[in-house]
């Protein structure tokens, strides 16, 4: 049985369809990459895989429990198998990098300080920041505070790992870090990692399988194999770099005799 | 005449949409309150609750104190200006304590802390909204209202009514000062008639007005924050719009309280 299980997922903001009748099974244990460009709704998508936003329609199955109609108690128990790295880290800037990923250990189980302390340490080592442990998140550079986030979703030891953007405004050498600690993660603790990107090389250094939106629709689900060999005009689009008719030549001449039009038109 | 009657039907629309949003974060919060309560409760919360009673009560205390001091100061100076023509300049002391008691020193209170305090959670929630941060907290499954609001609103509860019983006796003390440096009123004197002059009734409605106007000013300030939408821009107008509207709101539930207090004494 799959993990995660999106059936006919439709969300509409004001009216707006952003996405139209998703439909995607997540396998235990494989890391899912959903990669698209601007404004395709990964992020949306991503918001109502946490359930932050109850959708217009469709279900949303996690662990067998439909989060968007399911109680509060049951979308709790379902939310501490979930462990998310924000796009923007999220960390409780008032909190120091250690008290973040103690946070969830407070609230949620009954350790004891010590051990707490102990696992603390654990999961920063894991990301590599054991020595960065009383630093405030502002006193972290952009990278660290990626890793920082990961070792708080790792806290509670998450059956599923959620990463939004985790490349985004890192150089290079940092995001390919990144990639190779979602790697050994996913190696360690055999977690189900689910990835939001639009970046092609992470995409297919990490991902068993990968998944692409555009226009709120999925153009084509498969593995990395699949996907590089795909005929899909839009899938060859994104892996081919290919602008969008909007920034040729011809197009903007378009736009500029439209607008003198109207300009000529006013006067 | 249509955009008129659109104007005004949205203007209404909106404000029962603000005051229904009060409401509901209203009820949340006292369902949530258990957890923040001590020995009870969840201890993290109790001890947020500590040190937001140290910010709202303790941090403002200078400035209550000094506000209430020259406000008595006023009202004595103001008092006897016009007492003195009619050779009742004894009634000072019963303007300035009853005035106090039942009125300016909740009022100057609440109005010097939603300054404070009221723009301060407006902004500390419109920041962690915009950063992710209540999201994460949430994917965390800790709900932000047990979470943040729950404490905030204890701490006003307590510090709110304790401010204005420091701020009802520096007033009073003020207006003793007047006395015994005009007329040369022996203090033990003065505090002999404020004591006749008082009834515990008047102290009481002080303080549930004060307790009002805690609720009031917290409620408003979190709520502003929660309705942050956007960049810092944004942050920055709901912190100015928590305070003006929770001024307004205070003064009106004033308003409101006296003239229950003033009909029911009658009856």
């Amino acid at each position: 049985m799959p993990i995660i299980s999106i059936r006919d997922l439709v969300v509409q903001y004001d009216g707006h369809c952003i996405l139209e009748g998703l439909n995607l099974d997540i396998e235990h244990g494989e890391t899912m990459v959903l990669l698209g460009g601007s404004g395709s709704g990964k992020s949306t998508l991503l918001r109502q895989i946490l359930a932050l936003e109850r959708p217009k329609s469709g279900t949303i199955l996690v662990k067998g429990i439909d989060i968007t109609r399911c109680s509060a108690a049951e979308l709790k128990s379902v939310r501490r198998s979930i462990g998310v790295a924000f796009q923007s880290a999220a960390l409780f800037n008032s909190l120091s990098v250690e008290d973040n990923v103690a946070l969830p250990l407070r609230e949620h189980t009954r350790l004891a300080p010590s051990i707490i302390e102990l696992v603390v340490w654990m999961k920063l080592a894991v990301v590599g920041l054991a020595d960065f442990g009383k630093f405030h998140p502002q006193e972290l550079s952009g990278g660290m505070k990626k890793r920082a986030a990961v070792a708080r979703a790792l806290a509670l030891e998450p059956e599923i790992l959620v990463l939004d953007e985790p490349s985004a405004g890192l150089d290079p050498i940092v995001s390919a870090e990144l990639d190779e600690l979602i790697l050994l993660l996913k190696e360690v603790f055999q977690m189900t990692v689910i990835v939001v990107t639009h970046e092609m090389p992470s995409a297919f250094r990490i991902a068993d399988r990968i998944a692409m939106l555009y226009n709120g629709r999925f153009t084509s689900i498969g593995s990395k194999g699949e996907i590089k060999a795909s005929q899909n005009p839009r899938v060859r689009q994104f892996l081919d770099r290919i602008p969008e008719d909007m920034t040729k030549t011809s197009a903007v001449a378009a736009y500029f005799g439209k607008y003198l039009q109207t300009q000529e038109a006013s006067e | 005449m249509a955009t008129v009657l659109e104007d005004v039907g949205r203007g209404t629309i909106a404000h029962l949409d603000y005051v229904g949003s009060l409401n509901i974060q209203l009820w949340a919060t006292l369902r949530a309150m258990g957890s923040a309560l001590p020995l009870v409760g969840n201890r993290y919360r109790w001890q947020a609750a500590v040190r937001q009673m140290l910010q709202i009560g303790v941090d403002a205390l200078p400035m209550v104190a000094l506000m209430a001091i020259c406000t008595g100061f006023i009202l004595a100076m103001q008092g006897a200006s016009e007492l003195r023509r009619f050779g009742a300049i004894h009634y000072v002391i019963d303007l300035v304590a009853v005035g106090f008691t039942r009125e300016l020193g909740p009022l100057l209170t609440a109005i010097a802390v939603s300054g404070r305090s009221g723009s301060s959670f407006a902004a500390e929630i419109g920041t962690m909204k915009v950063t992710e941060e209540l999201d994460s907290l949430r994917v965390m499954a800790l709900e932000p209202v047990e979470f943040l609001l729950a404490p905030k609103y204890l701490a006003a509860l307590i510090s709110v009514p304790c401010l204005s019983i420091i701020s009802n006796v520096c007033g009073i003390l003020a207006g003793g000062l007047f006395m015994f440096f005009s007329t040369r009123l022996d203090p033990l004197l003065y505090f002999r008639y404020v004591l006749d002059s008082i009834v515990l009734r008047d102290v009481i409605t002080g303080l549930i007005k004060s307790v009002a106007f805690a609720t009031i000013i917290a409620h408003v300030g979190c709520l502003e924050g929660f309705r942050v939408r956007g960049g810092p821009d944004s942050v920055g107008r709901s912190t100015t719009s928590a305070v003006v509207k929770s001024t307004f709101l205070v003064i009106v539930a004033d308003a409101v309280f006296t003239a229950i207090f003033y009909f029911t004494v009658k009856s």
